[in-house]
């Protein structure tokens, strides 16, 4: 009211530049006052990320040990790979490396495939209309909320192979003759592993999709039923590509965990060769085998190939939008 | 007609049982282990579906060991520290991306979303030199700055998409007042953004709460140790004879207060969890 009333006025230029003066002090302050609040933040990240970050790449050129960080000497590539009397030596020589690379793509593009189809079902199911389906929703989202230690504990005991109730129950119904010994032997422990974390991210897949489906235009489906289409024709035709962008931001999220996957392997398997994964080999290096040196080799490259993946999303994702368009 | 209602019918039924199915398997596993952590120790390796008697003997006995219970104390300060920096620092942080424009958002914006990608694994050594030369190593304390390199990200992305999404016009009439940003931040928008702090403080905290390899790695004793850590090195008197009813009493009395937070907050979880995902 105020501004209209003042515009009016004969001396209206004169304000308005008094205003635009005004305006850009007001920027100029909220800038600087940005920054400032910003700084704390800022400098907090510094410290718990990209100083460490860089410590560990400097580490990874050096024969630093756990007890001695300071008085690490520079080796070189000696980490990385080696040549020595004939033989190569170092991370990228190290059969039980490519094998814990090996189980860690394996588990991830497994889990995560998993857990995308089951994901989308249970979010299918929950978008249908029943009674008590909040309290359907609040039970779905347990698994998610307990502590990936705990849940691997709880399957833990329930696949024990002596007293466990899934080798009681396969048992009861005649699919095995004898109990299986999951989390040890190593032909099942990688699948038992798989079957833990699908079980324990199923409900965060399903909360994305679910949210997407809910954003759906309701009158498409209306239209599809009207001209008796199948709805699984109708889910693969419309539902499936309206709801790509959230399953795609879904998927990233949970490959980026998967790559990175310790508690649940560490705690059903500890460090068996079976299902090391990237993680689990760099720390065992680092901590029990107090080889810092040798260790923040192996996190270095589990940070280039997690950014590498990455790049490769976001490539491919620029890609898509740009057909798309 | 006959033949559609019957249909129709089955239908029905068919979608009741997939929910039952699903239920089962969300709700089983926690279930179980509830059934065994009431067991006497004599019935353990009995496979049961149903409780046949009530035995607190477990409960007891982890109720009874010091390090448990202060496990349990060390977990929640931890937790409550992590929460309350990550706010402090999120909320004025999300306030300057959501609200000023200024050159280099994009970019702090990004490095966030880096940071948020990071394996924990790849800063561990790092970390783990900044923590002893603090002198925080066995210590609650370097717990507490760990954490922040998850949930400070992830709390300044997601308040910033909450911040974006309030009207302008809130700002502009303080800013005619000549308010300045900081009584803007705590007289404008904390109280409108409660709901929004509520969220990403909860999700923090689940998040602190589980975390599991900085505090195995970050500490020593018995003492200092979190909640999951203890549950993971509970152990008997060889590999082979694991204290089952024990470590799930344990599992049970650390995520039943989850579970509880879960059911009481599941929308505004839903809610954080998918503007942490879909909007970002």
């Amino acid at each position: 009211m105020t501004i209209q009333a003042t515009d009016s006025t004969p001396a209206k230029g004169r304000l308005a530049q008094a205003g635009h003066h005004r305006g850009t002090k007001v920027r100029r302050q909220r800038v600087r006052a940005a920054w400032t609040f910003l700084a704390p933040m800022l400098v907090a990240l510094v410290l718990v990320a990209g100083w460490p970050l860089l410590r560990t790449f400097y580490f990874s050129f050096t024969d630093a040990s756990l007890s001695d960080t300071a008085g690490a000497a520079l080796i070189g590539f000696e980490n990385y790979l080696v040549y020595d009397d004939g033989t190569w030596y170092g991370l990228l020589a190290d059969p039980v490396w490519w094998r814990s690379v090996w189980n860690t793509v394996f588990f991830s593009v497994v889990s995560v495939s998993l857990e995308v189809v089951f994901g989308i079902i249970v979010a299918l199911l929950l978008n249908a209309e029943f009674k008590g389906r909040m309290l359907v929703r609040a039970a779905v989202l347990i698994p998610w909320a307990i502590p990936t230690i705990v849940s691997a504990k709880m399957w833990a005991w329930m696949l024990n192979d002596q007293f466990g109730i899934i080798n009681h129950m396969l048992m009861a119904i005649g699919i095995i003759d004898s109990p299986i010994a999951w989390t040890a032997s190593a032909s099942y422990s990688m699948w038992a592993v798989i079957m833990v974390d699908v079980w324990k991210t199923i409900p965060f897949v399903a909360l994305l999709v679910l949210a997407a489906l809910q954003m759906l235009p309701k009158d498409c489906y209306e239209a599809a039923e009207v001209d008796g289409i199948h709805p699984v024709r109708v889910f693969f035709r419309v539902t499936l590509p309206l709801i790509t962008p959230a399953l795609m931001v879904a998927v990233i999220f949970r490959l980026l965990d998967a790559l990175r996957v310790f508690d649940v392997i560490y705690v059903l398997t500890s460090n068996a060769t079976s299902t090391m994964t990237m993680s689990i080999y760099a720390r065992q290096q680092l901590v029990e085998f107090q080889d810092v040196g040798y260790g923040s080799a192996a996190s270095t490259m589990l940070f280039l190939i997690i950014a590498l993946a990455v790049v490769i999303y976001l490539y491919l994702g620029r890609r898509q939008l740009g057909v798309d368009q | 007609m006959n033949q559609y209602q019957l249909i129709k019918l089955a239908k029905r039924v068919g979608l009741y049982a997939l929910i039952a199915v699903v239920m089962v398997y969300a709700i089983f596993p926690f279930y179980y282990a509830v059934i065994t952590s009431l067991k006497p120790s004599s019935e353990l390796f009995r496979v049961d579906f149903w409780l046949s008697s009530l035995d607190f003997g477990n409960y007891v006995q982890i109720f009874t060991q010091k390090s448990f219970v202060r496990a349990i104390f060390n977990s929640i300060i931890v937790s409550l520290s992590v929460v309350f920096i990550a706010l402090l620092l999120g909320i004025t942080a999300s306030y300057a991306l959501g609200r000023v424009r200024f050159r280099g958002r994009t970019t702090v914006m990004l490095t966030i979303l880096g940071v948020s990608m990071f394996p924990q694994v790849a800063v561990l050594s790092g970390l783990f030199e900044v923590i002893r030369t603090l002198n925080l190593y066995n210590n609650p304390g370097g717990l507490i700055l760990s954490y922040t390199i998850f949930t400070l990200p992830f709390t300044v992305w997601v308040l910033t998409t909450f911040m974006r999404q309030l009207p302008m016009e809130l700002e502009e009439a303080a800013i005619m007042d000549g308010a300045t940003p900081w009584v803007i931040i705590t007289k404008v928008f904390l109280p409108l953004m409660w709901p929004a702090m509520a969220t990403t403080g909860l999700l923090a905290f689940i998040a602190a709460w589980n975390e599991f390899l900085f505090a195995l790695t970050f500490t020593l004793t018995d003492d200092q140790r979190t909640v999951p850590v203890a549950i993971a090195l509970i152990s008997g008197g060889s590999q082979h004879e694991l204290p089952w009813g024990a470590i799930m009493a344990a599992s049970v009395t650390v995520t039943v207060p989850l579970v509880i937070l879960v059911m009481i907050f599941q929308r505004r979880i839903v809610s954080g969890l998918t503007a942490g995902a879909v909007k970002g």
